[in-house]
């Protein structure tokens, strides 16, 4: 049974739809990420749930209780949540204990009790020493470190996020998402993060959902949403890639330059006569001789016509010879080919992914 | 569940949802009480705002002891010529002191921003202490430096040419023009320098490295860009000087110089004619509310502020040898304002006859024994001063807070209609306060003629708009976050507000209160046709000690109220740090 449901989840401003539609069910103990450009919806989807906002249509269940409908919410003091905030919130009145402990005294638990479990989850987000300083003497990164402490020493239903590490420099932000995927597997709590950063998504989540324009495109796996795109959006904001339209002409697929059986593809519609198809520049290949084995791939000679070279790897742009094919290729940067030298493409049909 | 390292097993969550039930019990109230703290604070609203101001309206068609209404009150108001000329005359007088008090303030503002000028510190401590002297105080200082003969300025000219009368006549319009200014400019002052401070070297260096000097850029490049802020700031002064009630009685009337304020009071003189005075009020409210329409279009329109920008270095301007004569400006403006009539006020507070001078024979602290402990109105006078600002500066913040919250967190729809309320007096001069609120609650059945409760009422209501500046900007100043984060944590609204937004909100409420407690306890005009024989402000007792000559017992009440208030100031520079009254809210 799903911890957490919403259904139909609508939440208009004026005639924008800023959250449409959304239908999403989080497993107990799953971390869900919504990820998505800004403006998308993430932020307003998120303090649906948390209670701050009502939905203007659809509900948000938690083990079967309605929480929010169009007719009224349960205020976010009484969901059992806990969230993280972009600004992190912490209360500069207070010492970092008294902070961590503050949603322990609205629970009235008794102070020796309170103590004990500020102490044992300061010291998993390794803040022991520093339980008395004020904020203010914080860096930003054990800011951060004190709201997570915060939110998981009450033991919440659900745990929010909403973009935690967008006011973090780049390394620290490395290092706090892979802190937060830590407390999740110690703690196991039913999780929903959001961030317009994919590589954040991918390293955290359980499973991710695209959200575009107020809807939710598809939600996967981290590796199902990069291998497996299946929109054009998906397939467009996760990673790079090249789309290639092709034609139905019977039992193949033909594209610009080469032709794919249709059995070999996966998701075709079998009534629409052309497709989008989408390949990763990470997929395909490049050599300057033909290879000897094609090993079931297509190959197609032409030459590098653009190339920039960004340390960890290359990015050429390969034009097809007898044809208008143009594609992104990534290689290696021990892969060095010229700019205007004829060089073979080699493209694996299962790397093909068919858009919707 | 335990924070052990290590993960819990399939029993573990199972474990913790037992844990859980007992953790998140709900704890949060279920009332909403917000719709009740609306109706509340439209309800005092309405009591001291609306109804006044329509009251006002109304009376000056009201038939004089009769029924029924008029517009006879207009025809007393308007038809005879030496109330048109009143209204003439103050427009005169503004202009002149908008003009006066710019000149005063654009260069010191400049100056102590963007330059390299000896004392800086000091011209910005001289131009907030000539702000917190009452302007009448101002007047009554520079009637001892100034007046016909007797001034101190003239008998020195008299003692240095041999001639035997003085050349200066502070009872005169340009005098009246001087002391106005000389309290005012603080507004420009502060209106400039804050736009100045947002303005990066660039612009300046561009300049500089075609060869323009540092005079030459500061008029081409630097104040043009914050042209829209100087003009603010005029139309501020301007509208305050017509409002001015104290510097025209002590200066005004003397000078036979009728100007808009002085001929309300004579309205109010017997038989009270309150009626004439609400009719004569009103084109005041209008000039006050165009001006302000004017202003707010100056400040928003034309992108200047994005021109500004935040970004950018901000280097200061090296003068060189011209520090000096810049120098030598400000110390002009300092002495004009505040030193010169400061200096005679102490000197007369401690002397037995200010006129024969500096001596020791002449010394005596009797004067301030006099107001503290012999005469009854004078102590009568201190206490309610300080009571009723207290008060009321108490009432204000407190009302200001709770719309400024609803607002600033959209807790209420309909919560910016009472902040458009708390802002409304602001476009009313006291003078005209004061006769709205004798019109809305002198009769029956409120009947509060002569009582603290409405001196009270019509001083909260002339403070609201600074109040609800304040509240608003400290309210913005805590991130909807910090008290968001209390409520998922499992407290109320009102648990937030008390353990998180009270305690951050504490010191900028120490500068608000101290902001508007300081011209509540000089307040004179809004007080002038309010109170009775008990309920008199130091201000009053003032004025009266002025048309009884007696000049010495006067400046040791004013000397009080200056204690008081830089007391005051100090205690807020303590608590808030030095510049929170230099700065635009
Ligand atoms: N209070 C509001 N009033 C009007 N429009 C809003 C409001 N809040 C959000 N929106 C709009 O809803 C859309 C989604 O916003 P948001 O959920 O904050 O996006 P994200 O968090 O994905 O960047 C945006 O187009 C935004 O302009
Ligand atoms: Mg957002």
């Amino acid at each position: 049974m799903p911890t957490l449901r919403l259904k139909n989840l609508t939440r208009a401003y004026g005639q924008i739809r800023a959250v449409d539609n959304v239908d999403l069910d989080i497993r107990d103990g799953e971390f869900l990420s919504l990820l998505g450009p800004s403006g998308c919806g993430k932020t307003t989807t998120l303090r649906m749930i948390a209670g701050f906002i009502d939905p203007s249509g659809g509900t948000i269940e938690v083990d079967g209780r309605v929480l929010s409908s169009a007719s009224g919410s349960v205020p976010p003091e009484r969901r059992g949540m806990s969230m993280i905030f972009q600004s992190y919130a912490i209360w500069p009145n207070m010492t970092v204990a008294e902070n961590v402990g503050f949603g322990l005294v609205l629970r009235k638990l008794p102070s020796a009790e309170i103590k004990q479990r500020v102490g044992q989850v300061l010291d998993v987000v390794q803040l022991g020493t520093l339980a008395h300083r004020y904020p203010a003497e914080l860096s930003g990164g054990q800011q951060q470190r004190v709201a997570l402490a915060r939110a998981i020493v009450v033991q919440p239903s659900v745990l929010l996020l909403d973009e935690p590490l967008s006011n973090l420099d780049a390394n620290l932000r490395e290092e706090m998402r892979t802190e937060i995927r830590r407390l999740h597997e110690a703690f196991r709590i039913t999780t929903v993060y959001v961030t317009h950063d994919q590589a954040e998504a991918m390293a955290t989540s359980d499973r991710i959902a695209v959200m575009n324009r107020g809807r939710v495109e598809q939600v996967d796996a981290p590796y199902t949403i990069y291998a497996r795109p299946r929109t054009r959006f998906v397939a467009g904001f996760i990673g790079r890639t090249n789309f290639i339209e092709g034609r139905r002409d019977r039992s193949q697929i033909r594209f610009d330059g080469f032709a794919v059986d249709a059995a070999r593809l996966e998701g075709v519609d079998a009534t629409a006569s052309t497709i989008t198809a989408s390949v990763r520049p990470q997929s395909l290949s490049l050599s300057s001789e033909r290879p000897a084995d094609a090993d079931g791939r297509i190959q197609i000679p032409g030459r590098i016509v653009e190339r920039t070279f960004l340390g960890e790897h290359w990015d050429y742009v390969f034009a097809a010879a007898s044809s208008n094919l143009r594609l992104k290729v990534a290689a290696r940067p021990s892969d060095v080919f010229a700019v205007d030298t004829d060089t073979w493409l080699a493209l694996d049909p299962k790397q093909l992914v068919v858009i919707q | 569940m335990s924070f052990n390292s290590k993960p819990p097993t399939a029993s573990g969550p199972a474990h913790s949802r037992s844990t859980q039930e007992r953790l998140t019990q709900p704890t949060g109230r279920g009332w909403d009480l917000t719709p009740l703290l609306w109706i509340c604070c439209a309800a005092i609203l309405v009591f001291i705002v609306v109804n006044p101001v329509a009251r006002l309206v109304l009376s000056s068609f009201e038939v004089i002891d009769g029924t029924g209404y008029t517009v006879d009150n207009y025809l007393a108001a308007f038809g005879r010529w030496r109330h048109v000329q009143a209204l003439l005359n103050t427009l005169v007088m503004a202009t002149g002191v908008s003009l006066l008090a710019a000149l005063f303030a654009v260069p010191l503002a400049w100056a102590t921003v963007r330059t390299d000028m000896p004392g800086r510190g000091f011209v910005r401590l001289g131009v907030l202490a000539a702000f917190i002297t009452p302007p009448y105080l101002g007047a009554v200082g520079w009637i001892l430096l100034a007046g016909p003969n007797a001034g101190w300025l003239n008998k020195i000219w008299m003692a240095a040419s041999g001639s035997d009368s003085g050349i200066l006549n502070i009872f005169s319009l340009s005098g009246l023009i001087l002391i106005m200014a000389g309290n005012l400019y603080f507004f420009i002052f502060v209106f400039t320098s804050t736009a100045l401070e947002l303005i990066s070297s660039e612009m300046e260096d561009a300049a500089n490295m075609l060869g323009a000097n540092a005079f030459r850029t500061a008029m081409k490049i630097t104040l043009p860009l914050v042209y829209p802020s100087i003009i603010g700031g005029v139309i501020v002064v301007f509208l305050q000087s017509i409002a001015l009630f104290g510097v025209p009685a002590l200066i005004a009337i003397p000078a036979r110089y009728p100007v808009v304020t002085t001929q309300l009071w004579q309205f109010f003189e017997s038989p009270v004619r309150a009626e004439v005075a609400a009719a004569y009020a009103l084109p005041l409210l209008g000039i006050t509310l165009a001006l302000l329409g004017l202003q707010r279009r100056l400040l928003a329109g034309r992108g200047y502020t994005t021109l500004a920008g935040k970004g950018g270095e901000r280097r200061i301007v090296r003068l060189g040898l011209w520090r000096w004569p810049m120098f030598a400006y400000a110390i002009v403006v300092m002495a004009l304002s505040v030193l010169m009539p400061l200096v005679v006020l102490v000197q007369a507070s401690l002397s037995r006859a200010w006129g024969r001078g500096f001596t020791w024979s002449n010394l005596t602290l009797d004067n301030y024994h006099f107001v503290l402990f012999e005469h009854v109105q004078a102590q009568t006078a201190i206490v309610n001063s300080v009571v009723y600002g207290g008060t009321a500066a108490m009432a204000s913040l407190a009302l200001a807070l709770c719309i400024a919250y609803m607002v600033k967190r959209n807790v209420m729809r309909g919560a910016q209609m009472l902040a458009f309320l708390c802002m409304t007096p602001f476009v009313i001069p006291g003078l005209v306060l004061a006769v709205g609120f004798y019109a809305a609650y002198t009769t029956p059945p409120f009947s509060l003629a002569g009582t603290a409760a409405i001196v009270i009422l019509a001083f909260t209501t002339r403070l609201l708009p600074i109040a609800y500046q304040n509240s608003a900007a400290g309210i913005a100043s805590i991130h909807p976050e910090m008290e968001e984060a209390v409520r998922i944590l499992g407290g109320s609204r009102a648990t937030a507000i008390r353990r998180v937004v009270a305690p951050l909100l504490k010191r900028p409420l120490v500068g608000a209160w101290i902001l508007v407690f300081i011209p509540a306890c000089q307040e004179l005009s809004t007080a002038i046709f309010l109170t009775g024989p008990k309920t008199r402000v130091m201000s009053m007792v003032m004025l009266d000690f002025s048309e009884e000559g007696r000049l010495e017992q006067l400046s040791a009440l004013g000397g009080v109220l200056l204690v008081i208030t830089v007391a005051i100031v100090i205690l807020g520079f303590r608590i808030v740090g030095r510049d929170f009254m230099l700065r635009r809210a």
